[in-house]
């Protein structure tokens, strides 16, 4: 501790150590919150115009929200509990369509509202209350990966990946041909569900509280209210994820993960702990997709290719698979990248070198290299968890920690 | 070994283990009975049109089986699903139609004393092309992680697959690349209001010597011998002095040249290939493999025309057919179905510790 020299050194040495470990994280956090109000600052002193494309637009930010929710869902699935799901976007399509389904005009004739905000009485369809629905979607998806779950969380790995893959491929088209179910038009197929109504905390706590607004969409700085609600899930998730990741459910996860049989004999229950993770990782995922179908207000089958799994995939390897933060920050990156970042590169590239090369086309090229390259050079990720780390070095699974005894 | 992978198996009826055992046979035969039962009543229903949509399937079937092989003969191997394989024959497929129609100017308009030799020094060309491309793909990505957790190749080779396709759409573009029918299309016969071209015939006529030429090489061979030893050992057969190695590479040449096989036929009978068609075929003949056994290759076969005569059943027949909307689900609903459960295949044996 004594080995920083100087004043600024000193002083930081000789502030309390609860302060030292918060320091980053409330930096990090506050610069976070008050993104929306320094945007446009930041937008000038990038210089504006294409170079100022590169600083993250609102909207951005809620996306990268939505995503970074996703990822650490994921997280909790390949990396606590090593089961690799590439069927992740099914579960964030169940949440996507609760919202779709309801609190949109899709079941008109009927029209029931529950405490539902911003919405007119007469308006026909289901309307429920948009922040309930965030809940129900979530558990929704959940009971959706107990019951993808159950049956396949027994087979090994890669089997596991294929089947999951399986369900993320069925999901969608499912839900593309569900304009007709045996007659019945369920979920608007190609056409989707739109318009979802807003979030908001209705004209009753509007009028007591000033600053929260009675329907998102009525504000002019809608995204905003967007991204701070966005934000508080990604708060939720991180703060569960944590929790989760040291509780004993979170032991027997990496205990699972490292060497099941091994777990299995030390009275790890295997399938209860695998479904728990499935249907966690899955709640989040739900919870995602909910938001970002209220927030885009429309939801269509398109939305949930096998690409969205694999780009949730690459920002939990990007990241550093298990660590929380690093998962945070591949979703972050990768997010924007995917929804901005590459986009205002290639303008930025283009209008430097004449050229009219179109780099938003090769985004999953791009991400194809990421992953492979992050498996062959860094496997532990960015930002590695120390066990990890040890695992893929000495490669455990391999078998050859035990060779000279075996 | 049989003690520990019984409590990891079936865990969800682990009250009853005796039973389920005969709950996953008689589910078997009662999704057994109901294909059964589907396909008699299509045949029932409209005997001609049968007659031709099977043509049709099995003219699929033998490129599903061309580009299963692969799988199989990689899983067989190493364990790996390698889902680049799909992306490998796509690539096939676009070399192809550089080859035959670029370099070539192959149209359909020539004699057929110079389209038969020009086409197959197309497939020459491309079926060494996909070796190298396959073989490359190990080189760099699969064999540095080959002491790595299982997870971490299976996670490359999806990467190798998005790679393989941006790279495919970076040199072809997003669009489709068209091919002039340069196998003859002369109707042999029509049955049902369906023609069946020489063709598909042709299809089915270069398929067959291919699988019998890689059972021989896999069965008789000294290096097919090295292939079954690895599959089987790889440590032992290190010792016995194996070029481990060598012998995936040699795998993966064999995987790939099939590919570079299946994605010729494929473009030359569908006349058009797209940068993005890969992936899912690659599933389908995945599908294929599995349902048959994953890494046996007469299952591999046997699961390859199934697949095809499922799909094109699906898309050509009316009773009680979801149609061609749900084809996808279909096949990845028989993909769940057969790994949970009879992760070993209709040829496969009983592996306790593979699934």
């Amino acid at each position: 501790m004594s080995s920083r020299t100087g004043f600024v050194g000193d002083a930081w040495a000789r502030l309390p150590k609860r302060v030292r470990v918060l320091a980053l994280p409330v930096t990090v956090l506050l610069l976070v919150a008050f993104y929306p109000n320094y945007y446009q600052d930041l937008f000038s002193a990038l210089g504006g115009g294409t170079t100022g494309q590169l600083a993250p637009t609102v909207p951005t930010m809620v996306v990268m929200c939505v995503y970074v929710t996703m990822a650490l869902g994921l997280n909790v699935v390949v990396g606590y509990a090593g089961l690799l799901d590439l069927g992740y976007v099914a579960f964030y399509a169940a949440g996507a369509y609760i919202a779709g389904w309801f609190a949109t005009l899709q079941f008109a004739p009927d029209n029931v509202h529950f405490l539902s905000v911003g919405v007119l009485p007469v308006l026909p369809g289901l309307h429920f209350n948009v922040w309930l629905l965030l809940v129900v979607g979530a558990v929704f998806a959940t009971i959706l990966g107990i019951i993808i779950g159950l049956p396949t969380l027994r087979l090994r790995g890669d089997y596991l990946a294929i089947v999951t893959l399986g369900f993320g491929e069925i999901i969608p088209q499912a839900v593309n041909n569900g304009d007709d179910w045996l007659g019945h038009n369920v979920t608007n197929g190609p056409n989707g569900l739109t318009p979802i109504d807003s979030l908001g905390f209705g004209v009753s706590i509007h009028n007591t509280v000033s600053f929260l607004p009675s329907s998102y969409r009525l504000e002019i700085n809608s995204a905003d209210y967007y991204y701070w609600t966005g934000l508080v899930m990604v708060l939720f998730t991180l703060f569960c994820c944590i929790r989760l990741r040291d509780s004993r459910l979170g032991r027997a996860w990496v205990a699972i993960r490292e060497d099941e049989i091994a777990a299995a004999a030390m009275g790890v229950p295997l399938m209860r702990t695998k479904t728990l993770a499935y249907a966690i990782g899955a709640f989040f995922g739900g919870m995602a997709g909910c938001f970002y179908a209220i927030f885009k207000s429309s939801t269509f089958p398109q939305d949930f290719s096998l690409n969205i799994s694999i780009a949730v995939l690459c920002m939990v390897i990007l990241g550093g698979m298990g660590n929380v933060w690093g998962v945070c920050l591949g979703g972050a990156v990768l997010s924007y990248l995917n929804y901005q970042g590459l986009e205002a590169l290639g303008n930025n590239l283009n209008k430097v070198a004449g050229t009219s090369f179109n780099i938003p086309q090769y985004t999953f090229g791009i991400f194809g290299i990421i992953i492979v390259s992050m498996m062959l050079v860094r496997p532990q990720g960015l930002i590695p968890t120390a066990r990890r780390k040890i695992e893929l070095e000495a490669g455990v699974e391999g078998g050859s920690l035990y060779d000279a005894s075996a | 070994m049989t003690a520990q992978s019984g409590t990891s198996r079936r865990p969800v009826l682990a009250a009853l283990p005796r039973f389920s055992q005969q709950i996953n046979r008689v589910l078997t035969w009662i999704v057994v009975g109901l294909f059964v039962v589907w396909v008699v009543g299509n045949f029932i229903n409209a005997p001609k049109q049968f007659v031709s949509v099977f043509l049709l399937g099995i003219t699929l079937g033998c490129i599903y089986a061309l580009v299963a092989l692969g799988y199989t003969l990689v899983y067989g191997i190493i364990e790996l699903i390698n889902f680049a394989h799909g992306d490998v024959f796509m690539w096939g497929s676009m070399v192809c139609v550089t080859v035959s129609a670029s370099w070539f100017g192959l149209n359909g308009s020539q004699a057929w004393y110079v389209t038969a030799p020009l086409v197959l020094v197309t497939i020459a060309a491309t079926v060494a092309f996909c070796a190298t491309l396959n073989v490359a793909i190990e080189r760099v990505a699969y064999r540095p992680l080959r002491n790595a957790p299982k997870l971490a190749p299976l996670i490359t080779a999806i990467g190798m697959s998005f790679i393989l396709q941006n790279a495919a759409a970076l040199v072809y573009g997003f669009v489709e690349q068209p091919l002039p029918d340069i196998l003859p299309t002369k109707a042999l016969f029509t049955i049902g209001g369906i023609p069946y071209t020489q063709k598909s015939l042709l299809i089915v006529l270069i398929t067959i010597p291919v699988l019998l030429v890689l059972s021989y090489l896999v069965r008789a061979t000294r290096q097919g011998k090295a292939m079954r030893a690895v599959a089987q050992d790889m440590d032992a057969s290190r010792m016995m002095g194996i070029d481990v190695d060598r012998t995936i590479a040699f795998t993966f040449a064999l995987g790939g040249s099939l590919a570079g096989a299946a994605g010729v036929l494929f473009v030359m009978y569908q006349t058009s290939t797209r940068y993005d068609l890969g992936f899912q075929l690659g599933l389908f003949a995945f599908t294929a493999a599995v349902l048959g056994g994953i890494g046996n290759l007469t299952g591999a076969a046997l699961g390859a025309v199934l697949i095809g005569l499922i799909q094109a059943f699906n898309e050509g027949l009316s009773w009680h057919t979801p149609g061609s909307s749900w084809t996808q689900s279909l096949i990845f609903s028989i993909l769940i179905l057969v790994l949970v459960f009879r992760p070993q295949g209709l040829l496969g044996e009983e592996v306790p510790d593979r699934a």
